[in-house]
């Protein structure tokens, strides 16, 4: 059942009615798929995808890179918790490289991220340094383009 | 002032511009059409195949190429329709490469075809059979194919159009529009029929590669006997979706695919060069890229199959190509009725089943070639319109 996984990847809002259509399945059976992926935290959850800025609603949103010591008996774990409490924060992963922990985070205004770094990501214990990118624009989140609907350029032939 | 009318030619003055083209020159005109009424992939061609197009551009591969195309296309093609569809043709003599499977298609017919020869055309099926028949001043003789037996064609209705005359039967399966497909024991009972009667076939397999189900596609020169009268026409364009490189191909007896390379030597000379190269690549690494596009029509045909006969118009399951061929009887609208007031009232384009035959009255196509998004969008416009028309 992992085409359920692909079908609801491309569009969460596909009826299990339709998902079994498509895939030959009884609408019993993807369900009792969804359900369990669910219940196993394999599918973790749905969102829309919002074009902020369409939306004409103030947010600003930056990657930051950090620098941090791990620690002896937690290593990367105990600083990640403290960084992923926060609701600021979109995503948090641990990166191979010149850096070690990757953080997306959304606010109202770029003052709001600003004083979010400075006063909360920088200080915690272990933090050695923070480099801050403000995103300008989105073109594509989350495999979906953000510039509109692509034009069909096919044309009919006979 | 020169009557131009009147100094052309007889036939071409008789033929009919399509009437595909009708409802989607309305509808690139209106704001917030969603068109189902495409005939071609709403895939790109896989990323591999243009990137071997480009690098033969970027070596200078701008030349033509041998007239019947080069010669390891031609192997590739051979070798690929072999382990395909279990029979072999010699590369050096019995295949040619064209612009796309309709010059293929224009080629067959012009080889074969005297003033007055009969060419049986089962229809609803796609338009060029008949006003390539006409230019050769054949004579189109149409078999009504039908709903109740999934738009084949039966011996019976064969039987019954062949005449002294019949020279060439045209096969169009999988059959744009209706989805239609032979399977085995079908084209067996035709190929008996075509060999007591002496008959030519032309068998437009374009859409062979999008054969749904186990058993996948079967040739009719698979079927004993059928291999001597058959030219075989397939193509790059829906298999691997590459309309736009136009190339196709004929498979089919020496002494046939020779009188059609001295047509296609004056006519056209060689098929597009880059295209070929493009082709070669497609053939080899290519077959994963059609398993994986038939996979996302199999799941958008089986959702629009599914909703169009829950809104009550019914179809059969089409086992073919990406069209589905609903009965719209229910909304007592002639085909070009409903497919007017469909897009007029809820900006939908389809394509009217009259456009591919008299027979196809009653009937719509709509092609799934999109995305579930777009077909679900246009779904449910459909349904808010049938609903409307419901007697
Ligand atoms: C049944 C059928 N045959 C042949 C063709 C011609 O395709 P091409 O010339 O692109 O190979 C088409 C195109 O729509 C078709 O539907």
């Amino acid at each position: 059942m992992e085409k359920v996984l692909q079908l609801l990847q491309e569009n969460a809002r596909l009826s299990n009615e339709q998902i079994a259509v498509m895939l030959n399945r009884s609408t019993e059976e993807v369900a009792a798929a969804i359900d369990d992926y669910e219940k196993k935290g394999i599918i973790c959850g749905y969102k829309p995808l919002i074009n902020y800025e369409k939306a004409g609603i103030e947010r600003a949103s930056a990657l930051i890179e950090l620098r941090v010591t791990p620690r002896k008996d937690t290593g990367f774990d105990a600083i990640a918790e403290q960084i992923m409490s926060f609701e600021e924060v979109e995503s948090l992963y641990l990166m191979s490289g010149s850096y070690d922990l990757a953080v997306t985070v959304n606010a109202r205004t770029m003052q709001d991220i600003a004083v979010f770094v400075a006063r909360r990501l920088a200080p915690i214990d272990g933090v050695l340094s923070t480099a801050t990118h403000f995103i300008l624009h989105r073109y594509k989140d989350a495999s979906v383009s953000l510039q509109g609907e692509e034009i069909d350029e096919r044309e009919e032939q006979v | 002032m020169i009557d131009y009318q009147s100094r052309m030619n007889r036939e071409i003055q008789i033929i009919k511009p399509s009437a595909i083209r009708k409802f989607f020159d309305i509808a690139s005109e209106m704001e917030d059409v969603i068109s189902l009424s495409i005939g071609e992939p709403d895939f790109s061609t896989p990323w591999h195949i243009r990137q071997e197009g480009i690098r033969q551009l970027d070596k200078g591969r701008t030349h033509y190429s041998p007239n019947r195309g080069f010669s390891e296309l031609r192997q590739e093609l051979c070798r690929w329709f072999d382990r395909h569809y279990g029979v072999s043709y010699d590369p050096g003599t019995e295949c040619l490469v064209t612009v796309g499977g309709s010059e293929a298609i224009d080629l067959c017919i012009r080889t074969l075809i005297n003033p007055g020869d009969e060419v049986l055309i089962p229809e609803p099926s796609y338009v060029c059979y008949v006003p390539m028949t006409e230019m050769a001043e054949g004579v189109p003789v149409i078999m009504e194919t039908k709903a109740k037996d999934h738009f084949r064609l039966t011996p019976e209705e064969l039987l019954a159009h062949i005449t002294p005359k019949t020279k060439l039967l045209i096969l169009p399966y999988p059959n744009n529009p209706t989805g239609g497909v032979m399977r085995r024991e079908h084209l067996e009972a035709i190929a008996k029929v075509v060999i007591d009667h002496d008959l030519l076939v032309l068998s437009d397999e374009i859409y062979g590669e999008l054969t749904y189900g186990d058993a996948g596609h079967c040739s009719m020169v698979s079927i004993p006997g059928m291999r001597e009268r058959t030219v075989v026409v397939n193509g790059f364009s829906k298999a691997f979706a590459m309309t736009g490189w136009r190339l196709g191909y004929a498979m089919g007896p020496k002494e046939l695919i020779a009188a059609m390379t001295k047509l296609h030597q004056y006519v056209i000379m060689s098929a597009p060069t880059p295209s070929q190269y493009a082709a070669v690549e497609a053939l080899r690494h290519g077959d994963g890229d059609i398993a994986y596009m038939r996979e996302q029509y199999d799941m958008r045909r089986r959702l629009i199959v599914s909703e169009l006969n829950r809104m009550g118009l019914t179809c059969f399951d089409p086992e073919g190509a990406f069209y589905v061929f609903p009965s719209i009887q229910k909304t007592g609208l002639s085909s070009d009725e409903f497919c007017e007031k469909l897009l007029y009232e809820e900006h939908v384009a389809v394509v009217p089943g009259t456009a591919f035959g008299a027979c196809g009255e009653g009937f719509v196509r709509i092609s799934y070639s999109y995305s579930i998004k777009h077909i679900t969008e246009a779904l449910r416009r459909i349904e808010r319109f049938v609903k409307k028309y419901e007697s």
